[in-house]
């Protein structure tokens, strides 16, 4: 080993590799080790468009603190091969302090990587796979990395075991051979960073995606059908639910269209199953329609959002924040609605699990918007707590006579009959209806179901949960979603920097709530807006809805590069 | 079917409401309720253990005028809102009830995979061959002749065949009904209800005000000469080959209904968290 | 119709007195049906010509239930009074409706009904082997051919309406 290692809390690396060169298998296994290990991690992973053989690169932060974005640079970039890695150039940001190892058989890194002044180590990784019966060139990158981050054999041979197991007691031997070689030929490269001991913690660790988090959430609910229609990159949440809820006597229903989706959860949810869907934008706008239908029949149904680039196709694979106006504003009629947010993988599984209880205590569907980033990355965590928000429907019991499904009530909630409930039948209608739900045109009923409707929504206490407030500053950043860990990290640079800040970043976006917010922006003198649009959406929708007492500034770009907390701190820096 | 049953003498006039039909007079579909009353009364069945669930047209306002559970849906998705409920409530007899419109072209869709999926519930589209609630538009069972004002000269297109469809799919029993026949109608809707799986039943019921031609269909339709089949290459030449007014079912398959095991609610949740545990 | 109806069977005094009760009740909930359409439909005339038809085959149906005694004839009627291919022999047409229809046209399916039941009681009197049904077939018959004279003399206050009575120069509405 060189010079004394600089001790550091973050270390960021990206493996990148074509073809099957199994780059995302080498930054799984290094995370698992880590998490292992104490430390916090998130993995993400960037592709090329072919379903198989395409060019692949994993991205992966590994912290002594909760993880909730990457990096704005790497320190270590392994290319096991080079092929199309140019298109990754954008992305996987390098500078004079990364190291780059690089298989000379595998190409030349891309001009940017060399440009950035990055320092190239060449490591015949082919070769030395060769050389191993069945060795693969993904087991020496593994094991170059985790002689340079640190970790022994051991620790990461012990994941590549278990994700081998099926495959027999020789891959598994090709394995540890791979990393045993690369592990040895790394010895006496001088890397740099070294990452810092993790503080010990009795907490149980889980390593989970946000789009399992989110189904996680879901049934923890009280979620107990599904129906699905693949989209990526919702897919997951859908793939992870089918066999979760068959354990608990719940049931998945593919469906054949994101139409047929929706309704299925409206025909569960209105049997009294709790119910969701998960889709992504070209798949919401498919729904709007019924999503208006629960609205008006007052059918509690979850539908996550992982939104995507758009409009259109868009950019499936890439994160934004675009769906934001659909799902507020996307059905015809007044219909109001439940619009929530998550802010990070871990807090896929709070927000869902409160979506869904929203949506029970209040029937009414409720939107979720998580992201492509937070639902496809993977992070290391401590086990979430467990919290009380268990759906708890109001339901008509024991009816005498005369039953009124949409009655008057002062809180909204009017009790709803389950089918088999005897005296309880009633007609759920899209149609304007009277308390009793018979289709009227009149315009009492109308304007006395629409004030119902508004009111269960606005009156209900929904606590501290509608956001997270952070910080006392005179500059208030406020933001959304997955851009809260990213924005999270700008402010605590901004405060080294000498400059307090503010996060604001709600977590319920429909109902509004002006009043909190005013609270929230009490006494601020500046106010950066952060969110990943091309439009600016989410500065419109805060501007229609919100008092914002102070000068604005708004940061905002589309995808399908992830918004850094470097940009965000220099956006802060900017407006001193 | 539901295993819980009312007495052996309910009466029709038990699964009625008190909310009157806005249909035209004339019009088969209140031969269509008398049908549906009829063969719950028939079944048996207790009112809050039946769900009638429809889409959007003059056939998907007859939930609300039976005495059951209903729910009226968005255009063409009832099928979808009736799977879902079905599996989660296997208690509970499902009808669902389109038309010729909803079913068959928004629907469509839905048509074919609910036919594939064969979930136990009985499925009703009343046809008359044309949109009566937009007044007068060509549907996908329209006559290509038949001239409309959103059509002028006729569509030129080949009616669905939505029997031969409904085979070609999966379905587990088809049959074909005249609205003018309420009790034999009931009678095919309360086999339809006892088969296990999906069943079909297409009932020709005339629109008096856009179609007063349908009104012959009374003179045209008859019993269908031959007993239902379970051989779906039969089936398949009788349908095919029939003029569309042979009466009664045509098809009673024996495939086994969809429907996984629901239980529950209260298990424990953290068997699922070992998935993620370190 | 122009089906021949597959009639229930009668086997007995009480099927008979059930069927007699069927049709009976049937025709109410018929005229009933049609009373609602006119309502709906805002033909007021016809509500009224129609709730008394309701009315007059109700109390037949009463009268029928009566001479039945102690046998519980509104139960026997559910188990075996069934028509199947065709209507109750009493029931008004439902197709011949129209909402513009006048009395005339009333009292024509009233008829035409009132002329299906007597056809269907004197086969009964016809066919019938126990004296018992045949006799209580003959009143039956008796009481039916009284209708339809009651109908006709009816028919001479309302003549048969001008070739124009359906015209609506208003367009249709899409109510959905």
């Amino acid at each position: 080993m060189g010079a004394t290692p600089r001790i550091s809390p973050s270390i960021s690396i990206a493996i990148v590799g074509s073809g099957g060169a199994g780059a995302l298998t080498t930054g799984n296994s290094l995370l698992e080790a880590a998490s292992t290990a104490g430390w916090h991690g998130l993995f993400t992973r960037t592709l090329g468009p072919q379903i198989r053989g395409g060019e692949a690169a994993g991205l992966l932060r590994l912290a002594v603190h909760p993880v909730d974005c990457l990096a704005d640079q790497f320190d270590l970039l392994i290319g096991i091969d080079w092929l199309n890695a140019h298109r990754f150039g954008a992305e996987i940001k390098t500078g004079p302090q990364t190291l780059v190892v690089s298989d000379p058989r595998g190409g030349e890194p891309p001009p940017m990587v060399i440009q950035s002044g990055a320092r190239v180590v060449e490591i015949s990784m082919k070769d030395m796979a060769k050389s191993i019966p069945d060795g693969r060139s993904n087991m020496i990158a593994l094991g170059i990395a985790s002689r340079l981050l640190g970790f022994t054999v051991e620790q990461v041979f012990g994941p590549m075991e278990k994700r081998l197991v099926d495959k027999g007691p020789a891959a598994i031997a090709a394995s540890l051979a791979g990393i045993t070689v690369g592990f040895d030929a790394a010895a006496g490269i001088d890397f740099g960073p070294r990452l810092a001991v993790p503080t010990p913690s009795a907490a149980r660790r889980w390593l989970l995606s946000g789009n399992e988090a989110t189904a996680l959430g879901a049934i923890r609910g009280g979620v107990r059908f599904a129906a699905a229609y693949p989209i990526t990159p919702a897919t997951e949440i859908l793939e992870w639910l089918a066999p979760s809820l068959a354990k608990i006597g719940g049931v998945l229903l593919q469906a054949e269209d994101e139409l047929a989706a929706i309704n299925m959860i409206i025909g569960s949810s209105y049997g009294g199953t709790p119910a969701m869907t998960a889709t992504s934008g070209p798949g919401l706008s498919l729904m709007i329609e019924a999503l208006g239908l629960a609205t008006s029949a007052e059918i509690p149904v979850v539908v996550v959002d992982v939104m995507r680039g758009g409009p259109s196709t868009g950019i499936p694979t890439k994160s934004e924040q675009t769906d934001l106006n659909i799902a507020i504003y996307g059905m015809h009629g007044d219909a109001p609605h439940l619009v929530l947010a998550p802010q990070s993988v871990g807090d896929c599984l709070f927000t869902t699990q409160w979506a869904t209880y929203l949506a029970e205590a209040l029937q009414a569907p409720a939107i979720v918007l998580s992201d492509q980033f937070m639902g496809q990355s993977r992070a290391a965590i401590e086990r979430p707590a467990d919290v009380a928000f268990v759906g708890a429907r109001s339901l008509a019991t024991e009816i005498s006579s005369n039953y009124k499904r949409y009655a008057m009530a002062s809180n909204g909630v009017s009790p709803m009959a389950i089918p088999g409930t005897l005296g309880g039948q009633y007609t759920a209608d899209g149609l304007t209806h009277s308390e009793r739900g018979t289709p009227t045109s009149g315009a009492g009923d109308h304007l006395a179901q629409l004030d119902k409707r508004r009111d269960k929504l606005e009156r209900f206490n929904y606590g501290d949960h509608w956001a997270s407030v952070e910080g006392t500053g005179d500059l208030a950043i406020v933001t959304w979603g997955s851009l809260t860990g990213a924005t999270r990290e700008a402010a605590g640079r901004a405060a080294a920097d000498g400059l307090e800040v503010r996060v604001i970043a709600p977590r319920l976006l429909a109902p509004v709530q002006p009043e909190r917010l005013a609270g929230a922006l009490a006494g601020v003198k500046r106010i950066l807006v952060v969110e990943q649009t091309h439009s600016a959406q989410f500065h419109r929708y805060l501007r229609a809805h919100y008092d914002l007492p102070a000068p604005v500034r708004v940061f905002h770009r589309p995808g399908p590069l992830p918004i850094t907390a470097g940009e965000i701190h220099h956006a802060i820096m900017d407006w001193r | 079917m539901s295993s819980l049953v009312m007495s052996a003498t309910c009466r029709p006039a038990d699964y009625k409401s008190d909310i009157k039909p806005i249909w035209c007079p004339g019009c088969g579909d209140y031969h269509v309720l008398m049908s549906f009353t009829r063969a719950f009364a028939q079944l048996g069945l207790p009112p809050e253990k039946i769900a009638v669930v429809s889409g959007i047209g003059c056939s998907s306002r007859i939930p609300a005028y039976t005495n059951c559970y209903g729910f009226h849906g968005v255009h063409g998705r009832s099928l979808a809102l009736a799977a879902g409920l079905k599996v989660t409530r296997p208690d509970l007899t499902v009808v669902v009830a389109s038309g010729d419109g909803d079913g068959y072209s928004i629907g469509g869709n839905h048509f074919l995979h609910a036919c594939r999926r064969n979930i136990d519930m009985t499925y009703v589209v009343m046809d008359n061959r044309i949109y009566g609630m937009t007044k007068g538009q060509p549907s996908p069972t329209t006559e290509p002749e038949f001239d409309t004002a959103l059509t002028p000269g006729g569509t030129g297109m080949a009616p669905f065949h939505p029997l031969v469809v409904a085979l070609a799919s999966g379905a587990n029993f088809i049959a074909r009904c005249f609205s003018g026949e309420p009790n034999e109608t009931a009678d095919v809707l309360a086999a339809a209800i006892g088969h296990p799986g999906f069943s079909f039943i297409e009932i020709l019921s005339p629109c008096v005000t856009f179609r007063p031609d349908e009104k012959a269909w009374k003179d045209q339709v008859r019993p269908a000469p031959v007993a239902a089949t379970d051989d779906k290459g039969k089936a398949a030449r009788r349908l095919m080959t029939d003029d569309g007014f042979n009466i009664g079912i045509l098809y009673r398959g024996n495939r086994a209904p969809y429907q996984p095991a629901v239980g529950p609610n209260g298990t424990d949740l953290s068997v699922l968290e070992s998935d993620f545990e370190l | 119709m122009s089906k021949a109806p597959d009639e229930p069977k009668v086997s007995g005094f009480n099927d008979l007195l059930a069927v007699a009760y069927q049709i009976e009740i049937d025709a109410v909930e018929r005229y009933n049906v049609l009373a609602d359409q006119m309502e709906t439909h805002n033909n007021p005339e016809l509500v009224t010509v129609f709730r008394d038809l309701a009315r007059a085959e109700g109390i037949h149906g009463e009268e029928i239930r009566r001479l039945a005694g102690d046998f519980d004839v509104v139960n026997h009627a559910l188990k075996i009074a069934r028509f199947r291919r065709s209507e109750s022999p009493e029931e008004a047409e439902l197709d011949s409706a129209h909402y513009l229809m006048t009395p005339w046209h009333a009292l024509q399916l009233s008829l035409a009904g009132e002329k299906r039941a007597l056809a269907y009681f004197t086969s009964i009197v016809e066919t019938a082997k126990d004296p018992k049904v045949k006799a209580m077939a003959a009143e039956l018959v008796e009481e039916e051919a009284e209708h339809v004279n009651l109908v006709n003399r009816l028919l001479r206050r309302y003549p048969r309406p001008t070739d124009s009575w359906a015209d609506d120069l208003d367009p249709p509405v899409s109510p959905e």
